[in-house]
């Protein structure tokens, strides 16, 4: 009888929720992928990828004084930026069981540090505190949550045996602070390695750090003093751990001081102007008085911003988006086995960490320029550059993962090892960092478009290059807001699939 | 008698689990009890109890110790009295130690044979350093009540009974839940027996003898 035949068949689970999203996932992105504009539109990409490869090769370092200069700003600006993330995180983090805290800290991380960089170049102008600021606000929204999360996982019982009436502080400081400080540590390092890509890509906007001189060496086809640009960057990067001790961080920040320009003086005119006048909406700004017909002028002004501008922007920031995180997903897959002592030995691990180092110290930003430059403007290069350097991040951390896994399959053949044995261990913590990465992606995909795709960041720059300042506000607020549904998304996965990070280095 | 602390019908659940029956007890000043019983019956959840209950009055020895890991034995005794300073100076403290706070910590020390460990982290200790740490914490807070949860349970019998001495020459009234029958006559004046969450036996010390308890083990 067929009914009972079916009966004993081998019974066929259905889809585990892990495999549900990542194919989820996947179908989504490849629908992204379809609809996106992806296209290598310059004539000759080949000659000049050729020109960048020799220089690559052959750097020029006869530019030292400008090099060593745009070096030292970049140092300067990190240290300064991430001491000041750093202060003001920690006293966040210690407020965050207030909502309007936690609620700050999520808006003010939400916005790249260089929309932070568009916004204070407007109120204070070229100054090095414009530099400063844009990398210690939103790093203190950031600290302030990682420090908050070390903070809670520090062991309760000291806490309650506390007599009373210990004030607030001092139990901080004898019954949580002292666990916590090895973790605050480890993670301002790494805070403070994001800090010099973010002051590196500042130069982008006209702050005199290292992205500067990377985009004018670039435009004039210098390669070879990009590669001396590059490779001077990688070094400070990768000696971070040698030269940044504790004894000396005061030192630090104090020469950081000295060698930063004075740039011109602020102009606290045109900063009262920036608040009071400037991102006023225009039908406000300029009617004589406010009536019906201004405030259904401002209505149409914003509906007309949301609609023209706001509307593309997030569709094509969500496409770029997507089509990165799973492009980031399978870069990754492929490149933590590089440096896995599972499937390389000693020197091809050294090859593999060069490799996966010099795309993680890369800031996107930097690569996006570069294949921009290559491949013309489409969606193609910042997904190229997003998932190179997002994947060389979590490839870098699942691959030092495999060393703590127990050999089981050790006479298998590789492949069978890679499919059979390690994925399927490390994919629990593979879908954890990714999705943790989410909202990083989503925020620096709206970025990338200062560069030509036509993201959130493109409209942003549009209006802050034609000088419209209330358009750029409200643009930045809904790429905040996009951020902070992408983050709650993110968390919401994570917690349905039981994904669990650490609060270090991601 | 002046009672310290008072019990009426308290049960405390874990979960679905029922940790104590209906307890009604009164601490009164002056005594030293003994808690006994089996590993389950309900001890710690009482010493627990009595040390919400008592609030500022009562300093706690609890079973797992309690301690800041990462910080030394000095700082970790000194916690005791971080509500008598203010914050700077506990801070200043914190980074420096005072020689009059010093003055006041390492005789409670030297008294637990603990003197040349003052400066280390607390994780680097073994088990019986730490316990002793933990009791002289408790001893500097200077309360009315101590309390202590299995206080010798790491330490050999010959640093047992400096424990204990300590325990109970430094205070008034002692609460001490005991595993060691004899040594739990020895110091007391009062001895309690749970069972099941339930108060089986409250009794006078001086008119048992150690075998007279081995019935609380039993079941």
């Amino acid at each position: 009888m067929p009914s009972t035949q079916a009966d004993n068949s081998p019974h066929r689970p259905g889809l585990s929720p892990v495999r549900f999203t990542s194919i989820a996932f996947i179908a989504v992105a490849a629908a992204c992928f379809a609809a996106a504009d992806i296209e290598i539109s310059t004539l000759d990409p080949w000659t000049e990828m050729g020109r960048l490869a020799l220089g690559i090769v052959t750097p020029d370092f006869g530019a030292t004084d400008r090099l060593l200069e745009a070096l030292l700003h970049t140092i300067a600006f990190a240290v300064l930026g991430v001491a000041l993330g750093n202060v003001l995180g920690l006293l966040l983090a210690l407020l965050f069981d207030f909502w309007i805290v936690r609620t700050g800290c999520a808006v003010v991380r939400a916005v790249h540090e260089l929309f932070w960089a568009l916004i204070f170049l407007q109120i204070l102008g070229l100054t090095p505190w414009t530099g400063i600021l844009a990398i210690g606000i939103p790093y203190a929204g950031i600290i302030a949550k990682v420090y908050a999360e070390i903070i809670e996982e520090a062991d309760p019982a000291p806490f309650r045996l506390l007599p009373k009436g210990t004030g607030r502080i001092s139990a901080f400081l004898f019954t949580r602070m002292p666990d916590s400080l090895a973790h605050f540590r480890s993670y301002s390092l790494y805070r403070l390695e994001c800090g010099l890509r973010s002051s590196a890509v500042l130069g982008f906007v006209g702050l005199p750090t290292i992205g500067f001189h990377l985009e004018s060496a670039f435009s004039q086809g210098l390669y070879s003093e990009v590669s001396a640009l590059l490779l001077l960057f990688y070094l400070i990067i990768a000696t971070i751990r040698q030269w940044l001790r504790r004894a000396l961080i005061p030192f630090y920040i104090v020469a950081a001081f000295m060698v930063l320009p004075e740039g011109s003086a602020v102009s606290w005119t045109s900063a009262w102007n920036f608040f009071t006048y400037d991102i006023l909406p225009h039908p406000l700004r300029v009617a004589t008085e406010i009536n019906l017909d201004t405030v259904s002028a401002t209505w149409t002004w914003f509906l007309t911003l949301l609609r023209e501008q706001a509307l593309p922007g997030v569709v094509n920031t969500l496409l770029l988006t997507m089509i990165a995180l799973v492009a980031t997903g399978v870069l990754t897959l492929m490149a933590f086995p590089l440096i896995s002592p599972v499937f390389f030995g000693r020197f091809g691990r050294g090859v593999g960490h060069t490799l996966l180092v010099i795309v993680r110290s890369t800031p996107e930003y930097v690569l996006a320029y570069v294949f921009l430059q290559l491949w013309g403007p489409s969606m193609l290069p910042a997904i190229v550059a997003l998932s190179l350097h997002n994947g060389g991040i979590i490839g870098h951390l699942i691959g030092r993962f495999t060393e703590t896994l127990q050999p089981k399959l050790a006479r298998a053949r590789a492949s069978d090892r890679y499919f059979y044995e390690i994925v399927p261990q490390v994919y629990p913590q593979f879908l954890a960092f990714l999705f943790y990465r989410w909202e990083v992606i989503l925020r620096e995909t709206a970025i990338l478009g200062m560069l030509g795709v036509q993201t959130l960041g493109f409209f942003v720059d549009s209006a802050f290059a034609d000088i419209r300042f209330d358009r750029a506000v409200v643009l930045i607020g809904v790429t905040a807001i996009l951020n902070i549904g992408v983050d709650a998304a993110s968390r919401a996965i994570r917690a349905k699939l039981r994904l669990r990070t650490t609060f270090d280095s991601v | 008698m002046d009672a310290l602390v008072n019990l009426v019908n308290e049960s405390v659940r874990y979960d679905t689990e029922r940790a104590l029956r209906d307890v009604t007890l009164q601490i009164n000043k002056g005594e030293r009890i003994a808690l006994v019983g089996s590993s389950g019956a309900g001890k710690s959840t009482l010493l627990r109890l009595l040390f919400e209950r008592a609030g500022n009055d009562a300093a706690l020895v609890p079973q797992d110790f309690g301690l800041v890991k990462t910080l030394s034995v000095f700082h970790n005794v000194y916690m005791a009295r971080l509500n008598q300073h203010g914050a700077l100076y506990n801070l200043a403290n914190l980074i420096r130690p005072f020689g009059s706070e010093l003055a006041e910590i390492v005789p409670l020390l030297e008294q637990l044979d603990m003197c040349e460990k003052l400066f280390e982290p607390t994780g680097q200790l073994s088990g019986g350093q730490q316990q002793r740490t933990a009791v002289a914490r408790a001893l500097h807070q200077r309360s009315l009540i101590v309390m202590a949860d299995e206080p010798v349970s790491s330490v050999d019998e010959h640093q047992s009974r400096r424990v204990l001495d300590a325990l109970v020459n430094g205070h008034e009234t002692v609460i001490m839940a005991m595993h060691d029958t004899a040594l739990a006559l020895e110091y007391s004046t009062r001895v309690i027996g749970l069972d099941d969450g339930r108060i089986t036996l409250d009794q006078a010390s001086d008119s048992m003898r150690a075998s007279d308890l081995d019935a609380l083990y039993s079941g």
